[in-house]
């Protein structure tokens, strides 16, 4: 089935590549105009990586090392849909995270919280021919950054997603419903007022395993629309 | 029906999990896209990435999708999603000291454009980092093929900018190209 993608979504949904109150945007967006791309082959096509490169509990990451590690347990699940509605399957989702006291295993990250040994925090799933995916992890705390005095990030699970094609590709991050910090973060608050909710996860009961897991449900929504008869040529 | 979900930036922590050389998850991206059986011109694409001072950026993520030597996608979502040489038409690399990054591929072949007629040689190219709220989309030409001159999309960009996207060939089937973000001899990115 062919896709189409129209420049509008992209618009709609995403933040700008200046987006002032993120400091870090000033020498990284283009001044110049950007051009607009007739959509050829090469972007109207993607790469293929699905259940052959994921490995056992890269979709369990409390189970990576020999120990529990510490927070609290969180089942993420949800759908990858195209705008449409329509399950996107087998599509690749890589995730990464702080650990639960706010921490990144990253060699740069140096705020002064405590590294768990048994938690990396970095996994993958691929969404199943319904375009269901699901993961279990510690729920990440919130860490301090630079960007102004007494600046938070709410609690957040970074996602990176492939979909059908090079057009649908995307980085996000997912945050976690009622954070007192969404008011505070810019990264979140230069996404546009109409769509920031996207971004958030919400509990959800019926994922929450008794006596086991707190359960979040979170669906993405990829680029990509079946061309209707008015938009064909 | 439902609105796309918003990018996010890629922050400055995605290594370990999106490039993990450095790291114990296994990798599933390489900046190597050629391999055994492979057809084609192998080829190598080196540069920097720079920020609005021109200094490097250090954390940045540049990934290339691109057609095989013939001009073909049966590797992509678009074909059967394998090519009888294993070959996958993607790369991924994370820049480090001096903002460079390095791949090895294979010279693409030439694929349909909008308007039909093939397009010149090139790489779609993606471009995340910390700092950018949205990936920004560029190209890769090469400087040594003639298709140039009568390609769809770089005819777009005004001439005095083509030569932001086209790499320049620094030595026997090596290529150069630097991708500036901001500021003179700004890279033509797309709205794509």
């Amino acid at each position: 089935m062919s896709l189409i993608y129209p420049h509008e979504s992209f618009f709609e949904a995403h933040p700008k590549h200046d987006s002032p109150t993120y400091r870090s945007t000033a020498k990284r967006h283009p001044k110049q105009p950007l051009i607009i791309l007739p959509h050829t082959m090469t972007e109207l096509s993607g790469p293929v990586y699905g259940h052959e490169v994921v490995q056992e509990f890269d979709n369990d990451l409390t189970r990576q090392h020999a120990g529990e590690p510490q927070g609290e347990r969180i089942i993420v699940q949800g759908r990858v849909l195209d705008e449409d509605g329509r399950p996107v399957p087998n599509t690749l989702i890589e995730v990464w995270q702080a650990n639960a006291a706010g921490r990144y295993v990253h060699v740069v990250d140096d705020h002064p919280a405590p590294l768990d040994p048994n938690f990396s925090g970095a996994g993958r799933v691929v969404t199943d021919e319904n375009g269901r995916y699901r993961f279990t992890s510690i729920k990440p705390g919130p860490y301090p950054w630079r960007n102004h005095h007494n600046a938070w990030r709410p609690a957040h699970i970074h996602l990176s997603l492939f979909g059908p094609s090079f057009l649908s590709r995307v980085v996000t991050q997912m945050y976690f419903e009622g954070d007192p910090l969404f008011p505070y973060d810019p990264i979140m608050n230069e996404v546009p007022e109409h769509a920031r909710h996207r971004l958030i996860s919400k509990f959800d009961l019926d994922v929450t395993e008794p006596e086991w897991a707190l359960g979040y449900t979170f669906d993405i929504v990829l680029r990509g629309k079946n061309e209707t008869p008015m938009e064909t040529k | 029906m439902s609105g796309v979900t918003p990018s996010q930036t890629v922050g400055p922590y995605f290594a370990y999990a999106l490039t993990p050389s450095r790291y114990p998850l296994h990798e599933i991206f390489s900046t190597d896209l050629t391999g055994p059986g492979i057809e084609g011109t192998k080829i190598t694409l080196t540069g920097r990435v720079l920020d609005g001072d021109g200094v490097g950026v250090t954390d940045a993520m540049i990934e290339i999708w691109q057609a095989d030597a013939k001009g073909s996608l049966e590797h992509s979502t678009l074909g059967s999603g394998k090519s009888n040489s294993g070959f996958k038409g993607f790369g991924r690399c994370e820049t480090l000291a001096e903002g460079a990054y390095a791949f090895t591929t294979v010279k693409p072949g030439r694929v349909p454009g909008a308007d039909g007629k093939l397009q010149a040689p090139h790489l779609g190219v993606t471009l995340f980092s910390r700092g950018m709220l949205t990936h920004l989309f560029t190209r890769v030409y090469f400087e040594d093929e003639a298709a140039n001159a009568e390609d769809q999309i770089l005819n777009l960009v005004p001439a005095e900018r083509r030569p932001t996207i086209i790499a320049k060939k620094v030595g026997d089937n090596a290529y150069q190209l630097d991708i500036r973000i901001q500021g003179g001899d700004e890279t033509v990115f797309f709205h794509a």
